[in-house]
């Protein structure tokens, strides 16, 4: 009887392992995620406008159709990476995603006060390599550690009534990001 | 022979346990630090670096990409106030206030998140391009058929899922108590 115990209580304790092994591992074994999905539609360290979704076909789920989109899909292993986006005349994001989609970084048109986001993105070694002095004289240069060498910036535009949508894809249209020139 | 069988049986039984739970939780969708406010539940916490494994594993499944904090917050709904589940070929309205929010989007999608096929082509409604009565109230009709005012078709599909987003808002951001709302009231009028 107490052997019978011991077994299923042993049962339960390793299956609660597997099953704690297998949600951490998931995101590593993921082949349709969000980065996976964006890497044929666009090219490494480049703005590329996203297609609207519809009905028949989204590139992702649970996009929202009031935005335009556009993505910088990233990679920091040559260098780090500057982001320059005007804003939209309703509402503009910027969210930066890891290589697993999890955002870590979000701001907003009205956070960055201005007409156009400026921002840098280093990986942590990178900005340590930043000379001190030049932190502090370009006080208002705005620099995001990304947690991972590749990852994803998604530039969201609302467009608040359809008729919108054209200047808000437009702004977009203008936006860049590319790879800085080591100095 | 006993050893045998009792470690087959617990080898059995635990990977029929650990990937049971894993299904279980990946396809029912939980997370931890959600906000609820009436029919709608919000999880803040996935837009941020504080998203927990299941969240993450989830995201990584459905290849979806949650809204930042930084960005604003998005309550998802399945059924109405009474638990009724959101069935297309039934008429809800949707009535009241909004929580503090520069903009708000609403939008209809089935379970998988993909948008809705509708003879109108609308799927969702902006805070800007609403309707809205003489005391700046608003009522969307989500239904299979036509209806005036604000409509948002459902076109007769079995389940539905409504997501409804505030943009640069303090709700999910501030503080964690349910005080935040209110959200909009939700309630089902009849079935075709």
């Amino acid at each position: 009887m107490i052997r019978a115990l011991m077994w299923i209580l042993a049962a339960i304790l390793l299956g609660g392992i597997v099953h704690l092994s297998t949600v951490l591992a998931l995101p590593q074994a993921a082949k349709q995620d969000a980065y996976s999905r964006l890497s044929p539609l666009a090219p490494v360290n480049t703005m590329v406008p996203l297609a609207a979704p519809t009905a028949a076909s989204a590139i992702m789920p649970f996009m929202d159709p009031a935005f335009a989109t556009a993505v910088c899909r990233y990679d920091l292993s040559s260098g780090s990476l500057k982001l320059i986006a005007p804003v939209s005349p309703a509402y503009t994001s910027v969210t930066f995603y890891t290589r697993k989609s999890v955002a870590y970084y979000a701001i907003n048109d009205r956070a960055a006060g201005r007409r156009t986001i400026e921002l840098d993105l280093m990986t942590p070694e990178q900005h340590a390599e930043v000379p001190e002095e030049e932190d502090v004289t370009a006080a208002d240069r705005l620099i995001i550690e990304s947690p991972s060498t590749m990852g994803l910036i998604m530039l969201r535009a609302l467009a608040p009534q359809p008729g919108l949508m054209a200047a808000a894809r437009g702004a977009l249209a203008a936006a860049t990001c590319g790879i800085q020139p080591v100095h | 022979m006993r050893l045998l069988f009792g470690s087959c049986f617990t080898l059995l039984v635990a990977a029929a346990l650990g990937l049971g739970a894993t299904w279980f939780t990946l396809t029912r969708g939980v997370a931890f630090g959600a906000l609820t406010i009436g029919a709608w539940t919000a999880w803040p916490k996935s837009g941020s670096v504080d998203i927990d494994p299941y969240a993450r594993a989830g995201i990584a499944r459905s290849g979806e990409l949650p809204t930042g904090v930084g960005d604003g917050v998005a309550f998802y709904a399945h059924t109405d106030a009474t638990g009724n589940n959101f069935d297309g070929r039934c008429s809800f309205t949707l009535s009241g206030l909004t929580p503090a929010a520069r903009y708000w989007t609403v939008t209809l999608y089935d379970p998988e998140g993909r948008l809705v096929a509708n003879a109108i082509d609308r799927h969702g409604f902006t805070s800007e391009e609403i309707v809205r009565d003489s005391d700046g109230r608003f009522a969307i009709t989500v239904a299979p058929l036509a209806r005036p005012g604000n409509w948002l078709p459902t076109g007769g599909i079995e389940q539905f899922v409504l997501v409804w987003r505030l943009y640069d808002t303090p709700i999910g951001v501030a503080s964690r108590t349910t005080k935040e709302g209110p959200m909009p009231a939700i309630v089902r009028n009849n079935c075709s």
